[in-house]
């Protein structure tokens, strides 16, 4: 914690500051690197202040051809009632808010129905609302019709350590994409068939695109020597 | 337990492991381990190909499962390029983004920008107040940017397959739309040129001049490929009838793009779903019906020339006018121009901040260290990449910067279609097939 009266001299004394190691000063958790309070810090190393978005339900009509699919998806799908949390029109974009553990009987009907016919999944990813919502990860799905030339997001909110099921059966190009979003996010996808780790190495640990994982707040490491993360190395204030 | 030790007089050493004998190979060695291995009862090997291999297209590693020749299973092996764009575009603000998205796919950085920039315009809903000249900009340097890209696809498949003067030839060609980038933007590539509310600055006369002369030029050069590569034998048979995906292959594994297009879906987003004006111009997409490497040859030759004309179109539409946002709160404030030391800020801004107007001052200090605010939301974007449809999802929280931004980069979805074109074919095929994709790792791992 840094004193605002002093000029952003830190209050609490570095630790750590023996010979062998670079002087440490514990992370503030309000503070960036250099004193930087708001959305000013740039470094990272301070984390960012986060406001808490909130989505409200859409009332009918949505407009174009969202009330088409919506209706569709009613008919075609005898759990809408119950798979369906919330509807949102947003800049001229469909999200349907599902249950986590319906994604995938959503997604079959939203493949195979004469009139929906979402051939393609485009995207699968997902997003930490940390702090903001129980049910942090919301993964979400965009699907693209090219029949009716339409796109719709699906949307799944999971809590951590909840698993929602896989949809690599539907669509099977969602594999690898799943696979990233149990990278980033520590997500688990049932039924999928090989959940490993794509992009960082297998034996990383942690899960980086969570909103809690820092950015660049991992140990260097060298053959013999070890660098603390940047936010762990002396102050210069 | 295992045990070293040196077979024959060969140089390649062999080791015996729980899992069976492991040769470490390098160089001209194979004839020590072919020479010593009975066929019959050694049926199975695992090859690791990768990551760093002249014909793996980039940092791709594939474990390779071979029963002879044939290929009994691939498994591609990805992340070695994974340099944490998206995570770092969280702690910069919605302009910085710009800068590191064009990192993605180096060989199409600004589709990277464009994607980014339509996305953040949505989600401030400005997309509609993006200047004509800006959407034209736009669109004339997204094509030269296919067919430099599309340029670099026949140069690497060339070398892949053995046409190594196709290699020199491709990247001989691609330096003139470097150029064109270079006297625009400063770069060669990673431009960070497109940005939010517009471009980053005017086109010159002077790269107009050298568009046109590059328009005259090309044409003759994709005549001499094709007459070099088309009636090949060699090529032929090394492209027709290999890598097969069909449209329902295409789609259950999410590959868009020439791919697609070769298995005779004309699916292009420009055309389906269109974006920066595209609508208004005269174009076809090609198709092939053959779905191997020799359709997306094919493809993406004609595309090249649907894109020439695209630009040709664009350059005779390029009217007079603001290339960013009327709205002083998201226009960048600063201007760059070319002086006796390279590009760098516009002396005659600098000299307008920093000696005649204090607001400006403020206003442009605010701004550039600072940056907008984005309204609280969600959007995705596609748009037609010369591999396939590039999606950005964008998340604002109603901050300075981006909540989230993920990238759909059709490098990393296509890959996943190698082992469903080269199982089952030959070694050799695999480097067609897994070319004929055009993947680019850096847009891949992101």
């Amino acid at each position: 914690m840094t004193n605002e009266s002093d000029g952003g001299v830190p209050a609490t004394q570095p630790v750590g500051a023996d010979l062998d190691a670079p002087a440490q000063t514990p992370p503030s958790p309000d503070k960036g690197m250099f004193g930087v309070k708001g959305t000013g810090d740039v470094s990272g190393f301070g984390g960012l202040a986060r406001r808490r978005p909130t989505t409200a339900d859409t009332a009918r009509p949505f407009g174009g051809y969202f009330d088409e699919v919506h209706d569709a998806l009613e008919e075609a799908y005898p759990g809408f009632a119950d798979a369906i949390e919330k509807v949102v029109v947003d800049r001229g974009e469909l999200t349907l808010h599902i249950k986590a553990e319906r994604i995938a009987e959503v997604c079959q009907i939203m493949r195979d129905d004469e009139s929906l016919r979402f051939e393609l999944c485009s995207s699968v990813d997902a997003v930490d609302y940390l702090g903001s919502d129980n049910r942090r990860f919301h993964v979400s799905y965009q699907l693209t019709s090219m029949t009716y030339r339409r796109r719709v997001r699906l949307e799944a909110a999971v809590a951590e350590g909840v698993s929602l099921p896989s949809v690599t059966s539907v669509y099977p190009t969602a594999d690898w994409q799943e696979r990233e979003i149990y990278d980033m996010f520590g997500v688990v996808f049932d039924g999928h068939p090989n959940l490993t780790r794509i992009l960082m190495p297998d034996d990383w640990e942690g899960h980086p695109q969570r909103k809690d994982y820092p950015l660049g707040g991992v140990p260097v490491e060298y053959k013999g020597a070890e660098i603390p993360p940047p936010d762990q190395r002396r102050v210069y204030q | 337990m295992t045990s070293q030790t040196t077979s024959g007089a060969g140089y390649a050493t062999e080791r015996e492991t729980t899992e069976g004998r492991v040769f470490n190979v390098t160089g001209g060695d194979w004839d020590t381990i072919t020479g010593g291995i009975d066929p019959l009862s050694n049926e199975k090997i695992v090859v690791n190909m990768g990551p760093q291999h002249p014909s793996t297209h980039g940092v791709l590693r594939l474990v390779l499962e071979l029963e002879g020749e044939t290929v009994t299973q691939v498994r591609p092996v990805v992340g070695y390029l994974h340099t944490g764009i998206e995570k770092n575009l969280e702690y910069r603000n919605w302009t910085q983004g710009t800068t590191f998205v064009t990192r993605m796919d180096y060989l199409a950085p600004l589709f990277n920008e464009t994607g980014y920039c339509l996305a953040v315009e949505k989600l401030l809903g400005i997309t509609d107040d993006i200047t004509e000249r800006a959407n034209t900009i736009r669109v004339l340097f997204m094509e030269l940017n296919r067919i430099s890209s599309h340029l670099v696809w026949i140069a690497t498949t060339g070398m892949e397959l053995g046409a190594i003067s196709m290699m020199l030839y491709g990247f001989r060609e691609r330096e003139y739309i470097l150029d064109i980038f270079e006297e625009t933007s400063g770069l060669r590539m990673n431009h960070a040129y497109i940005r939010p509310g517009g471009v980053a600055q005017d086109i010159p006369d002077s790269a107009v001049r050298k568009i046109r002369d590059f328009l005259k030029y090309l044409p003759k050069k994709l005549k001499e490929y094709e007459d070099m590569l088309s009636g090949q034998v060699i090529w032929q048979e090394r492209t027709q009838g290999v890598g097969v995906l069909d449209v329902t292959g295409c789609l259950s594994l999410g590959v868009t793009g020439p791919v697609l297009r070769s298995a005779g879906l004309a699916w292009d987003l420009r055309k389906t779903m269109p974006y920066c004006g595209y609508e208004d111009y005269e174009f076809d997409v090609p198709t092939a019906t053959t779905a191997d490497v020799w359709g997306r040859y094919l493809v993406r030759m004609a595309e090249i020339r649907e894109s020439l004309k695209i630009v040709e179109q664009a350059l005779d539409r390029l009217k007079p006018g603001p290339v960013m946002i009327a709205d002083k709160k998201i226009a960048w404030p600063a201007q760059l121009a070319v002086g006796v030391d390279g590009m760098g800020n516009s002396l005659e801004h600098v000299a307008k901040i920093m000696g005649q107007s204090m607001e400006s001052l403020i206003h442009h200090f605010k701004l550039v260290t600072e940056g907008f605010r984005v309204p609280p939301g969600q959007v995705y974007v596609g748009i037609e990449h010369p591999r396939g449809e590039l999606g950005v999802h964008a998340v604002s929280d109603g901050g300075t910067h981006p909540y989230r931004v993920h990238y759909r980069d059709p490098s990393f979805v296509n890959l996943q279609a190698i082992p469903a074109m080269a199982e089952g074919a030959l070694l050799a095929d695999v480097i067609a097939g897994g070319a004929s994709l055009d993947p680019v790792m850096g847009g891949c791992d992101r």
